[in-house]
């Protein structure tokens, strides 16, 4: 067993490149048939009924050996998150919501799987379902992806037609629905407890936790929230082992990971590689390098834009994994690299996401909605160089006073690009004040 | 005293009526004012209905809910709504929230919270630029410069032929085909600034050309040739623990 066995066998160094045998999501780019034909060529649903047959703590026995964090930003380990709604029922029926609401600036994988291998994603929430003993399953997906929702409509029609979902899904004796629900442009609702709000019918603002969704979720009954990438590879683990999964990447970071490569480099694409593959070999080997060599790269955002910047030194040897980043000030988040390059006025690109977090603020509570729009003013000013330089100072504080401060996370990611800017590059902002007033000094 | 008032009260008004001519369409409709001010064309008397085809929709989203929830069917019905009358008058809300039996005001909310719900009308075509970082850093300040220039039109408005509006909108979730835009439904990635004029050609024309990149690839994979994925995907069973 691979998890007593660490003492005798050396510790695995060298993470990526991944063989196309190891990879989940066969059909990533679309070249296969994405219907139900096509994924039961590709090995979706087989042995399904075996897999719910071996029952709830089987199921959630392989999550918790195979090491699975949450795909959609937080990396909270997925055995135990979905092990919290393992408690006897109270009468109230408990629902899965799969979070498709993929808003994140840099993400875009979801909607790969979504209109490519929808039919993973549906037999996912089957078995995380029947781990959680869910009653129904709603997929809610971000108002834009009009195509992808009508994909996934249409694997969905197909699994109930062939007896996959719905009364004695798969044969299993377990009764199951899935539903698809549209989203209208807010990407507050990708926050699990402002998602909830949304299903129910209201703004989304977020809610305050405790009480967790496990307790108190959907309609008032227990829910789990899951993003798409973590339930779609939730079968294929079951299939071929937790331990199987565990041989990627390092200890406590462990399985493959749909990366999202885009910004300054050559071949922007969607790739799905190890975890811990050095940054350095992600971008050389599957994005065609960075624009204009290695040597040409400014800074990257690793993992979409609510976590912050790396400069280029770091790139140089970062891996990308939870563990890593965290060292390196940052995060994995949704593993979206935005790679910049030397011609990128990077104040500006920090600024724009700031404007970014300012729309998309609920205006629930103070620090957001008053913080941010307070960091947008003064961002949009850096960029001119029209300020002071106590002022960067100032931004660093009002963005320490949002950080924790807010119902949800949105705060935090706001927060945290402009203390990765300023850590990274404060030189560049001050020349940049410098510049500005030695210009007015001239006109005047 | 007599003076000044007049003065300030005219100054107000100018004051409201250039917010309002900057307040173009589709602008004030995702964000922009949150107030409802009754118009000729848009009032509660404005007439709208549901035909029969989609009030069976209307009851077939009601049924995805369970009982006693049928207020959480307020956002797909709405959608519904706006795709059959094209936007959201304040009827149409008003409609909604009589058949899901709930306040009109929490209909209001949620119109007005939501970016995609739109309160004003918007041209045949709604051209939505996403001008977020990652399509910033691939240059979308040129795709957004050759929509203006070719329609004329700034961010914001509609052409005078009401074909088509122009908004600016946030992350669309295409990020590896920057820079993109979408037009109704449809999303038009890895343009060129010449991608995007042919493009508004063959709606000109009544032709929707068909969504997906317009660099030559087929959807989210390496331009430069496949570098995963490159042997033909494993049977049913492949590497199944042998105890299942």
């Amino acid at each position: 067993d691979l998890l007593c066995g660490t003492q005798e066998t050396p510790k695995k160094t060298k993470f990526g490149p991944l063989a196309d045998q190891d990879r989940i999501f066969t059909n990533l780019y679309g070249r296969h048939d994405w219907r139900l034909k096509g994924a039961l060529r590709r090995g979706d649903w087989y042995k399904t009924k075996e897999i719910l047959d071996k029952g709830v703590d089987w199921i959630l026995n392989e999550i918790k050996v195979s090491g699975l964090r949450g795909r959609g930003g937080a990396g909270f380990p997925t055995g135990m998150k979905w092990s919290f709604m393992n408690k006897p029922s109270d009468g109230r029926p408990k629902y899965l919501v799969v979070n498709a609401d993929e808003g994140e600036p840099g993400t875009c994988k979801d909607r790969e799987i979504m209109r490519h291998d929808p039919h993973k994603l549906i037999e996912g929430c089957l078995v995380a379902g029947r781990a959680m003993g869910a009653r129904a399953a709603y997929i809610y997906i971000r108002g834009e992806f009009y195509n992808e929702s009508s994909n996934l409509q249409v694997a969905i029609n197909e699994a109930y037609a062939a007896g996959l979902i719905g009364r004695n899904a798969c044969g299993s004796g377990y009764d199951f629905d899935v539903f698809v629900m549209r989203g209208a442009g807010a990407y507050i609702c990708g926050e699990e407890t402002a998602l909830i709000e949304s299903i129910e019918g209201k703004q989304g603002k977020p809610r305050l936790k405790p009480p967790f969704p496990a307790d108190v979720g959907v309609f008032g009954c227990p829910t789990t929230v899951a993003n798409v990438e973590t339930v779609a590879v939730a079968p294929t683990i079951c299939r071929r082992g937790g331990t199987w999964f565990l041989s990627f990447g390092r200890e406590r970071n462990s399985g493959t990971k749909l990366f999202n490569i885009s910004g300054h480099v050559n071949n922007p694409c969607t790739v799905e590689e190890e975890m811990s593959i050095p940054l350095k070999e992600l971008i050389e080997r599957h994005a065609g390098g960075v624009r204009g060599g290695w040597d040409n790269l400014l800074c990257v955002i690793p993992g979409g834009s609510s976590t912050p910047l790396i400069p280029r030194h770091v790139c140089d040897t970062v891996l990308m994994d939870f563990d890593a980043l965290i060292q390196a000030q940052t995060g994995l988040g949704t593993a979206a690299l935005i790679v910049m390059d030397k011609s990128t006025d990077v104040i500006r690109a920090i600024a724009r996401l700031i404007e970014f977090y300012k729309h998309e603020s609920c205006g629930q509570c103070t620090p957001c909605r008053e913080g941010v729009d307070w960091m947008n003013k003064m961002m949009w000013r850096f960029v001119k160089g029209d300020a002071q330089s106590a002022e960067i100072d100032m931004i660093w504080e009002i963005s320490k006073q949002i950080e924790g401060h807010t119902i949800c996370a949105l705060g935090d990611g706001a927060a945290w690009p402009v203390q990765g800017l300023i850590r990274h590059f404060r030189p560049l902002m001050e020349n940049r004040i410098a510049d500005f007033k030695q210009k007015q000094q001239a006109r005047a | 005293m007599f003076f000044s008032s007049t003065l300030r009260s005219a100054v107000s008004n100018a004051a409201r009526h250039v917010r309002s001519l900057h307040q173009t369409s589709a602008r004030a409709g995702a964000g922009g004012l949150f107030v409802h001010r009754d118009t000729p064309a848009n009032n509660p008397e404005t007439p709208f209905e549901f035909t029969p085809e989609n009030m069976k929709r209307v009851d077939a989203i009601i049924n995805n809910y369970p009982e006693g929830h049928k207020a959480a069917a307020t956002i797909p019905v709405l959608d519904l709504a706006q795709r059959q009358h094209g936007w959201l008058p304040i009827s149409a809300m008003n409609k909604v929230a009589e058949i899901l039996g709930v306040a009109p005001m929490r209909v209001y909310e949620v119109a007005t919270f939501y970016t995609m719900f739109l309160r004003q009308p918007v041209g045949k075509y709604h051209i939505q630029i996403c001008t977020t970082t990652p399509c910033m850093l691939c240059d979308s300040d040129s795709i957004l410069e050759a929509i203006q220039n070719k329609l004329g039109i700034k961010v914001g408005e509609t052409t005078a032929d009401q074909l088509f509006t122009l908004t600016e909108v946030e992350c669309l979730g295409a990020c590896v085909n920057a820079p993109m835009v979408q037009i109704n439904d449809n999303y038009y990635e890895d343009l060129k600034p010449s991608d995007i004029e042919q493009i508004i050609n063959e709606l000109k024309a009544d032709r929707v050309p068909p969504p997906g990149p317009r660099s030559g690839r087929f959807s989210c994979e390496p331009a430069g040739g496949l570098t995963s994925l490159t042997e033909p995907p494993p049977g049913p069973g492949f590497g199944v623990r042998p105890d299942l």
